[in-house]
């Protein structure tokens, strides 16, 4: 049988492609290597139980998968490391109905039309392949409106001073800000800054059939489990809704097929272990911008630039200590952010030709606070002080933090590509990563990481820090946790040059040029014009905004261009 | 009574469990019953469905179903990780298709050994030496603690939530959640 489409990947990317093709009366088949703790594909309206407040679960013991010792990642430095220095969870995003959508905590900010013209409006910068994308904000606008209302985005329209222009107010209200939101907020406009309600894919009113968030506080990194993140299970819903939609899951395509001139499906191995073929008209990818590449590569695709121009945000944390407990385990994850990194200023030029740099920039900035327990205790040493250290709470309670993430500039010689020897679970070759930040991300989190320490001393921080992730030499501002009065000695202990952030771009970017891209404006592979690329592997540089809503945006174009 | 361990072993265990969460006027990692929540994740496959991923949307704590009683049932991939993260690949072709993987079961019965058969009869100064003496193993057992310490109750730790109660935590609150005000307020 031939479908219409065959979709790899059902996180959000994959999802928002098969509810925009199914609404157009295409036939899809969504694969998903991952299980199935989403969603009755039988019933759509049925949303599964398995979610939950569960530290260990979802924390400590890949619930939502992938389990690094069945689905390894390989990572080094540069090829002076050797074929891999390090072999387990690199960058890993979950690989389970949902994708992405379930673990994220769901801040879905639009990109500014700065980001999408970078060569044109500051230049290039040596080593980075800075580009313009050929595409730009009022061309993707209305696309952003769609995917909001699909999703279900709550907002305040006008909070930002530097957002871009909207056709129209966000879907819903926001929610109840966290207790330290409002004193950070409060803190950084008497600093100078621009904080606002962050636009979040969390219902703050009952929306498309699904309930309010309740506050229960286990956002980033679980499954919601009363389902009031929308991204992407509303999509999932509207197309499995339509019995246009298949949904085979834990199944893992090993491969494109081709026949020289077009795809014409794909190579499945499925729960049983047993390995067929599917027939479709077009193929889309949307594994992400690890598993895209991987998947083109492993189907023997040669295009030079396939992934290359790996990107992840360069992540500054300014992190500090509050005399009073915060309580960020009661509400969103995240509920304020601010943009005033984005701007290039006079100061960030200054600081930009002081490091012989012809501009730099940073990015969206994160306020948040502590963790959960389980990882506030690992934090601390054993012994007599762990009891004390857990009351008073440091880590946890009473942390505040700003989180920068940084935009990363695009290099050619960061990139996935196959592991030489180390295989997954069936048999495959699997991606390993070559990644180093270029000197641009040092520069910009060195400028703009100190004015957040300000912020958080005139929130009344009795202690702070600063450090980045990956951990880069030169990068740190100030030391992080050693020596410490708090008795804290471990912080940076999960800290290292493998980055922590799980905004994977760039792996096959977008262009005009079949020489210098790898898609084309609409997601389409220049060399397989009937395999469109749905994920954030096809952006050209990385903004500093969480990629998720971009993606979308871009996927819910690609898949209108398709059914015209 | 241990499901997986030796009663000797899993008196060694308790001992260096005291030592790294101590009880004093509050309870620590053995009131909390941290080493048998340490036990049961050894000896995970001994029931079916395994103690790996306890059930959801609720654990009945603060109303709705007590849905946390109920463990996922595995896949044969998932068997397969989490085998080979428990027993270690143990020789057997399809656990080595990137070379040995060295199991929990086996890091335990060795470490605990390595603790000495006196662990439990020596003073507290000596057991903690010998905790530090073996950094890699206490790494993994303090880890292992921490889970059991501030994990959900029905993994075998955590007993009756004292380990949330001491840091003023009150755990998994779906279906209840907190209100705006909660949210929002001091």
């Amino acid at each position: 049988m031939t479908v219409d489409a065959i979709i790899i990947g059902s996180g959000p990317g994959g999802a928002t492609a098969a509810d925009v093709l199914t609404r157009a009366g295409w036939s899809v088949t969504i694969i998903e290597k991952g299980r199935n703790h989403l969603i009755d594909s039988e019933n759509p309206s049925q949303l599964a139980q398995d979610y939950s407040n569960d530290e260990i679960k979802f924390l400590h013991r890949h619930f939502l998968g992938p389990d690094p010792l069945i689905e390894p990642r390989t990572f080094r430095i540069s090829e002076e490391d050797g074929e891999r220095s390090y072999v387990g969870a690199v960058n890993n995003l979950p690989s389970t109905v949902g994708g992405g959508g379930t673990h994220a905590d769901g801040k879905v900010p639009r990109f500014r039309p700065d980001d999408f013209r970078l060569l044109s409006n500051y230049g290039p910068i040596e080593d980075a392949a800075v580009a313009d994308w050929p595409v730009d904000y009022d061309e993707l606008e209305p696309f952003y409106a769609e995917v909001e209302r699909l999703i279900g985005v709550a907002g305040t329209a006008g909070a930002n001073p530097f957002a871009a222009w909207r056709s129209g107010p966000y879907p819903m209200p926001s929610g109840a800000p966290m207790y330290g939101a409002v004193l950070s907020s409060a803190a950084a406009e008497r600093q100078g800054l621009h904080p606002y309600p962050g636009p979040t894919a969390a219902n703050s009113i009952p929306y498309d059939g699904r309930p309010a968030c309740n506050n229960c506080g286990h956002c980033a990194y679980f499954g919601c489990p009363i389902h009031a993140k929308g991204d992407p299970v509303a999509m999932l819903q509207h197309a499995l809704g339509t019995g246009r939609a298949e949904l085979l899951v834990e199944t893992f395509v090993s491969r494109i097929r081709t026949n020289g001139k077009v795809a014409t499906g794909v190579d499945v191995i499925g729960p049983d272990g047993v390995e067929r073929n599917l027939g479709a008209r077009y193929v889309i990818v949307a594994g992400g911008a690890i598993e895209t590449p991987r998947l083109l590569l492993l189907s023997g695709m040669e295009h030079p630039l396939i992934g290359r121009h790996l990107m992840m945000h360069f992540q500054t944390m300014n992190v500090g200590i509050m005399p009073e407990r915060l309580h960020a385990h009661k509400g969103r994850s995240v509920t304020h952010l601010h943009d005033d990194c984005m701007i290039v200023d006079d100061a960030a030029r200054a600081a930009a030709r002081a490091a012989g740099l012809p501009w730099i920039r940073g990015g969206l900035v994160e306020h948040g606070g502590g963790g959960h327990p389980i990882m506030e205790g690992q934090f601390y040493p054993w012994g007599p002080s762990h009891k004390k250290l857990m009351e008073a709470s440091p880590l946890r309670d009473r942390l505040w933090a700003f989180i920068m993430q940084g935009e990363d500039l695009p290099q050619p010689t960061n990139r996935v590509d196959l592991d030489p020897t180390v295989r997954d679970v069936r048999g495959f070759p699997v991606a390993r990563i070559t990644f180093k930040p270029h000197r641009h991300e040092l520069v910009a989190s060195a400028h703009h990481g100190p004015r957040h320490i300000r912020v958080l001393e005139d929130m009344g921080a009795t202690w702070t820090a600063t450090t980045t992730s990956p951990l880069v030499e030169g990068a740190m501002t100030r030391s992080p946790f050693n020596d410490s009065d708090e008795g804290i000695t471990n912080y940076a202990g999960p800290i290292s040059a493998i980055p922590a952030s799980r905004h994977v771009m760039g792996t096959t970017r977008m262009g005009t040029d079949p020489s210098t891209s790898v898609v084309d404006a609409n997601g389409r592979m220049h060399d397989l014009p009937n395999v469109v690329i749905a994920d954030s592997s096809v952006f050209v540089t990385s903004a500093g905004y969480g990629p998720t809503l971009t993606l979308v945006a871009l996927a819910a174009r690609a898949a209108a261009s398709l059914v015209g | 009574m241990p499901v997986w361990l030796s009663d000797d072993e899993f008196r060694a265990l308790t001992a260096a469990c005291e030592r790294l969460i101590p009880s004093d006027e509050t309870a620590g990692a053995v009131d909390a019953g941290v080493p048998d929540y340490i036990d049961r994740m050894l000896g995970a496959f001994l029931v079916d469905p395994p103690l790996i991923w306890a059930g959801g949307p609720s654990s009945g704590r603060f109303g709705g179903v007590a849905g946390f009683t109920d463990f996922h049932r595995l896949t044969a991939l998932d068997e397969l990780a989490w085998r080979m993260r428990i027993e270690g690949s143990l020789g057997v072709p399809e656990r080595e298709f990137n070379g040995p993987v060295i199991g929990w079961q086996q890091i335990y019965r060795e470490g605990l050994k390595t603790l000495g058969t006196d662990f439990c009869d020596v003073g507290g100064d000596e057991q903690d030496a010998r905790l530090k003496a073996d950094d890699e193993f206490t790494t993994l057992l303090y880890e292992h603690c921490c889970e059991g310490m501030y994990g959900a109750p029905e993994y075998g730790g955590n007993r009756d939530t004292v380990g949330w109660q001491a840091i003023n935590f009150l755990g998994d609150v779906q279906p209840r959640g907190y209100t705006d005000a909660e949210v929002s307020g001091p």
